[in-house]
């Protein structure tokens, strides 16, 4: 079928199917009718993006913006409360005079502390929520992780989709789970998971990120860490480019975050990069876009000392929090 | 739904990156590479070579004269009966496979050199033109020795003495395209390098001395067009290849007239990049852009008709306009630069002057903001819309970054405008839907097509055209051809 | 008892699939190598290359659609219609080229077999020239030999059938289409092959043959520019250099003629012929997801 790209009025009428419920046939029509995404293409246009060299001042810039961006994470299994203030401090002043970073992100059973632990800073506090990271619970248990996590102060919801009803092409439950959870949020804004990985293909990836939008997603994120590959940069170009077309339409601008494999500076500044060129500088602000990453904090506090000081730093200057 | 706010947003300036010209040493000035050795021409003249992006003198360079020249192919041919020709392939592989390894060893200081001297982007010198160059070597010089299994017959011979001419836009690159082909199957060459662009030639050289290529295999007369004149003309040579402008090349067609010298010929193009509405739409933008904007427009093969399908003609134009706004023009050294200089004042002045005709004749014209540096020759990205196929814009190869639009409403239609023209040497298809693309690629009367892609070369694959953008293929088994006595009727 | 008159043949042109006589009206006188009186041919005109090379053009595209298989198997129909007609070709070979019935019976078997041979090319020339080529990329690349449209021929002057044969098979078993210029001084076996390919399933104007002057017609097609390429095997040696030169026009794709006249057409014919009249065309397509 021939796939002319959809206007605002094709994407209001999808946006409006949460009174008529979304069916399947009609969301398909909708997806599979967007333009389809060469995969030999748009690797091409990350690698010769990847090849952008940025230097001095730019790198510094760059390297605050990536700082700014970042939502210090953990998610294991053998969290604690301790594990999770420590985390905290560093969020909150990861450097002497570095910024501070834009959220941590816990699971839902550690809100609270990290809350209390972030009282009097800017930095958000994120939560998985929806039996993060495979999803598959009923939407009671998912809608109560949600509103567990909001209770007790989260400010951001990452939240992920049904993989196995998206595959199946049961983007009507997809669609709608998103908005129950979108609803379950309340004031926190909500970011979506598409766990890209899993999905497999661009196209896919391309067709789960309009969906999202559609259902009312603040933020479109490629994965939860867990499986790999997670974060890539033709990837991230796919839903930038979703997130860029979805404010042509509408004139809201949504926000991408990436997550997982994000673990140097030179990953973070590529990603900004593409960003930049790829959506525009408008989605330069931790409001539209957010790394997800660990590691990465350390690599950008090196580099960034490296920068001032001229020297190669060592690991050993850092703390491990 | 919760509007994020407008927000303050930071420009992110890419502080500048330039590659470090120290690598390439330049001389104050070069001789003509004879029989192994450079010299000073016997009867030919000095010219300067100029840096097109800041208008500086290189160096100075040597204009053989017919002497020099008459010198160059008698060197060619005793080493083609004393050394070359006799030479078993296996041999001949050896040096080939040795200046491949040199390139890719000496690949920095190419790229820089390429840069200096003809304006392209370092990023475009070191990604591609370098890399590409050396691959052709390496790839020739696997058939060295394999000829009797190409489909030439058991024992297919070499011609003797091949004249080449290259043009500016590729100047190591088209040398590479020469020179390998043409060695490998036992030939000697004598090659002109283009006028413009000779240094990177004249580094090959020193690459070929390196490997230790027997003298009067390769020699490398430099010059204009005077001295390309000499050279076909020359009564030794056994054959002449030629890449560079239609009008020269049916010129040369004449010269040989009457001759048993042979001829391959790769002219110019105006091809056509047909987008149907169901195109993966990201994608065909960055082909189109590839197309024609690539290496500045200067490409026999660029894309330089956008043939796209009415229905989405108003789309695909705004998300190409918003695309060429992240363009970065400016100098050719700096890692981040796109698009670099016109390489010479003519050829800028031939563009403007088509690009002004454009505008009489009524399409509207486009560029997006840019600012062009005072010194050196420069032409913004420009795209012409309300192109019909009767305009000069439509017809005529600009060879700059100068693209013109037109709209289909059919696949037949399509085909039709697309084989609308006198060249045929490229084509590009996009859609999603299989079997078009084939259809497609099998109507469309060009010697390459690029289907949801553009603009990619290798030496397996033959690259060359229909009608009157030439004939004869370059690289892969037929390339072969054209330095192999495979007459007809001999 | 009186002779029974023979009813001559009226040698007329073949475009288009019908036998027109040339539009000038003129005719030349044919005559055996002995120099007896055997026809008066169709003299062409400019006009008449004008209307072959439009009849030509026109049934290029069809001609070049038709599968290889197809191809093949009507090219093949053509060598069991000739095989069938081989004492008239006999007769005018003998009388044409001053050869006894041995000798000529020997030149048609051979333009038979050489027919046929050409016939089985038509679905291999593509394994033979073309390639899948292994770009370093994520690209599949293949090369395909393509016809190269519509082909002037000039036929050798000596060999009135097989040399004729040899040089009309390997263009159009591509999908080419032809305009031939027969044998000035030896026409009549050659306007005895159009009314075959008359009577065979050549669909009209993939074959056309004039009859004439060849330093009168060669110049007019050589300088065509409809047409794609020229095979100057029957030119006269001192045209040759003005007919290249008028060629380049059009940067057609030129045949020389051999360096030492006709070539030995009983030799072992080699896929040289018909590989000077394609084209390569390369496609590129990603692989991917």
């Amino acid at each position: 079928m021939t796939a002319v790209v959809p206007t605002a009025d094709d994407f209001a009428s999808v946006t409006a199917l949460a009174d008529a419920g979304a069916s399947d046939a009609t969301l398909r029509r909708f997806l599979h009718g967007l333009p389809g995404v060469d995969a030999v293409g748009v690797e091409a246009r990350a690698a010769t993006l990847a090849t952008r060299s940025i230097k001095k001042d730019a790198k510094a810039q760059a390297i605050d913006l990536a700082i700014a961006m970042t939502d210090l994470t953990t998610l294991e299994g053998m969290d604690t409360p301790g594990k999770v203030r420590a985390m905290c401090a560093k969020a909150r002043r990861p450097a002497a005079d570095a910024p501070p970073v834009a959220a941590v992100c816990v699971y839902g059973d550690l809100v609270a502390e990290a809350v209390g632990a972030l009282r009097g800073s800017d930095v958000k506090v994120a939560a998985v929520a929806t039996a993060f990271p495979s999803g598959r619970a009923s939407l009671a248990v998912k809608l109560a992780d949600t509103r567990e996590a909001v209770a007790a102060g989260a400010h951001e919801i990452d939240m992920v989709i049904d993989r196995g009803a998206f595959l199946t092409g049961r983007y009507g439950q997809v669609f709608e789970e998103i908005q129950a959870v979108k609803e379950a949020c309340g004031p926190a804004h909500l970011k979506v998971i598409l766990e890209t990985g899993e999905l497999a293909t661009y196209d896919n990836v391309r067709r789960a990120s309009w969906l999202a939008l559609a259902a009312g997603a603040d933020f479109i994120k490629t994965s939860t860490g867990k499986v790999a590959p997670a974060a890539t940069l033709p990837v991230a170009v796919v839903m930038l480019e979703a997130v860029r077309d979805v404010a042509r339409l509408t004139g809201q601008r949504r926000g991408v975050k990436v997550a997982g494999g994000v673990r140097t500076t030179k990953d973070a500044i590529r990603y900004l990069v593409v960003v930049n060129e790829v959506a525009g500088p408008q989605w330069l602000h931790p409001d539209r876009f957010r790394i997800g990453a660990s590691s990465l904090l350390n690599d950008l506090l090196m580099q960034r000392e490296k920068l001032r000081t001229g020297r190669y730093a060592g690991p050993d200057y850092f703390t491990v929090d | 739904m919760t509007s994020v706010p407008d927000l303050v947003t930071p420009t992110w300036e890419y502080a500048p990156a330039p590659e470090s010209r120290a690598i390439a040493t330049l001389r104050a000035s070069y001789g003509l590479f004879i029989d192994g050795a450079f010299a000073d021409p016997v009867d030919g003249g000095v010219r300067k070579t100029v840096n097109p992006a800041t208008e500086e003198v290189l160096a100075e360079v040597a204009d053989a004269g017919p002497k020099d020249v008459d010198r160059a192919v008698q060197a060619a041919r005793r080493a083609f009966i004393e050394v070359w020709g006799p030479m078993p392939g296996r041999e001949r592989a050896k040096y080939l496979y040795r200046v491949a390894r040199l390139i890719q060893e000496r690949a920095r200081e190419f790229a820089v050199l390429e840069t200096l001297d003809n304006g392209k982007p370092i990023r475009e010198s070191r990604d591609v033109d370098v890399p590409l160059a050396a691959a052709h070597f390496f790839h020739h010089a696997g058939w060295a020795d394999k000829l009797a299994h190409a489909g030439y017959g058991p024992d297919p011979r070499p011609l003797g003495v091949a004249a080449q001419v290259i043009p500016w836009n590729f100047p190591l690159l088209m040398a590479a395209w020469k020179l390998a082909p043409a060695l490998a199957t036992g030939n000697t060459v004598v090659l002109k390098p283009a006028e413009t662009t000779p240094l990177s030639a004249l580094l090959l050289a020193e690459v070929l001395q390196q490997a230790g290529l027997p003298p009067g295999v390769v020699n490398i007369v430099t010059g204009d067009g005077a001295t390309g004149a000499a050279l076909v003309a020359h009564p030794d040579v056994d054959k002449v290849a030629f890449t560079g402008s239609t009008e020269v090349g049916k010129a040369i067609q004449r010269q040989l007239a009457g001759t048993r010298t042979r001829l391959t010929l790769e002219l110019g193009g105006k091809a056509a990049n047909v987008v149907f509405d169901d195109a993966p739409l990201d994608q065909a933008v960055e082909g189109i852009v590839n197309g024609i904007f690539f290496n500045q427009g200067h490409v026999c093969c660029a894309g330089s008709r956008l043939l796209v399908q009415e229905s989405l003609h108003d789309e695909l134009l705004d998300r190409l306009k918003e695309r060429l706004g992240t363009l970065r023009l400016g100098d050719p050294l700096d890692k981040n630069t796109d698009i670099g200089a016109i390489n010479s004042a003519e050829q800028l002045q031939r563009i403007t002057e088509l690009a002004a005709s454009g505008e009489a004749e009524g399409a509207q014209r486009w560029s997006p903001d840019c600012a062009l540096p005072e010194r050196g020759f420069w032409f913004a990205p420009t795209v012409f819309t309300g192109v019909a196929q009767s305009h000069r814009i439509a017809q005529e190869e600009i060879f700059g970054p100068v693209l013109s639009v037109l709209t289909f409403r059919t696949p037949q239609e399509a085909v039709e405008k697309a084989n609308n023209t006198p060249y045929g040497l490229s084509a590009g298809v996009w859609t999603d839907k299989g079997s078009l693309i084939l259809w497609m690629a099998q109507r469309l009367r060009a010697g390459v097509v690029w289907a949801n892609t553009f603009n990619r070369f290798d030496p397996t694959s033959p690259f060359g055209g229909y009608k009157e953008s030439g004939f004869g293929r370059e690289g892969g088994r037929q390339g072969l051809g054209a330095y192999l006595d495979v007459e007809v009727d001999a | 008892m009186s002779e029974r008159l023979e009813v001559r043949r009226t040698a007329k042109l073949f475009v288009g699939g019908a036998f027109p006589r040339s539009e000038s009206g003129r005719s030349y006188e044919v005559a055996a190598a002995d120099g007896t009186f055997l026809a008066n041919a169709a003299l062409a005109s400019r006009k008449d290359v004008r209307d072959a090379v439009t009849a030509a053009r026109k049934a290029q595209p069809g001609w070049a659609a038709t599968t290889a298989y197809n191809r093949g198997q009507i090219l093949y129909r053509v060598a069991e219609l000739l095989e069938g007609r081989a004492a008239q070709f006999i007769d005018e070979v003998a009388s044409a080229e001053g050869v006894d019935l041995d000798e000529a019976a020997r030149l048609v078997e051979e333009s038979v077999d050489r027919w046929v041979w050409y016939a089985g090319w038509s679905d291999k020339i593509a394994m033979v020239a073309g390639s899948s080529n292994p770009v370093a990329g994520p690209y599949f690349n293949f090369s395909v030999p393509e016809p190269t449209g519509v082909v002037a021929v000039l036929a050798p002057q000596a060999s009135s059938l097989l040399g004729l044969v040899s040089v009309l098979a390997p263009a159009i078993v591509s999908g080419n289409t032809v305009v031939v210029v027969a044998s000035e001084a030896r026409p009549l076996p050659a306007v005895s092959l159009g009314e075959v390919l008359a009577t065979s399933d050549v669909p009209g104007g993939v074959v056309n043959i004039l009859t004439g002057h060849t330093a009168e017609l060669a110049p007019v097609l050589a300088s065509h520019m409809d047409v794609n390429a020229i095979d100057l095997c029957g030119a006269p040696a001192a045209d040759v250099a003005e007919l290249e030169r008028l060629a380049a026009e059009n940067v057609k794709r030129v045949v020389r003629p051999g360096r030492n006249g006709e070539p030995d057409w009983l030799a072992e014919p080699t896929p040289r012929r018909m590989l000077a009249l394609t084209e390569t065309k390369t496609v590129w397509h990603p692989q991917g997801l």
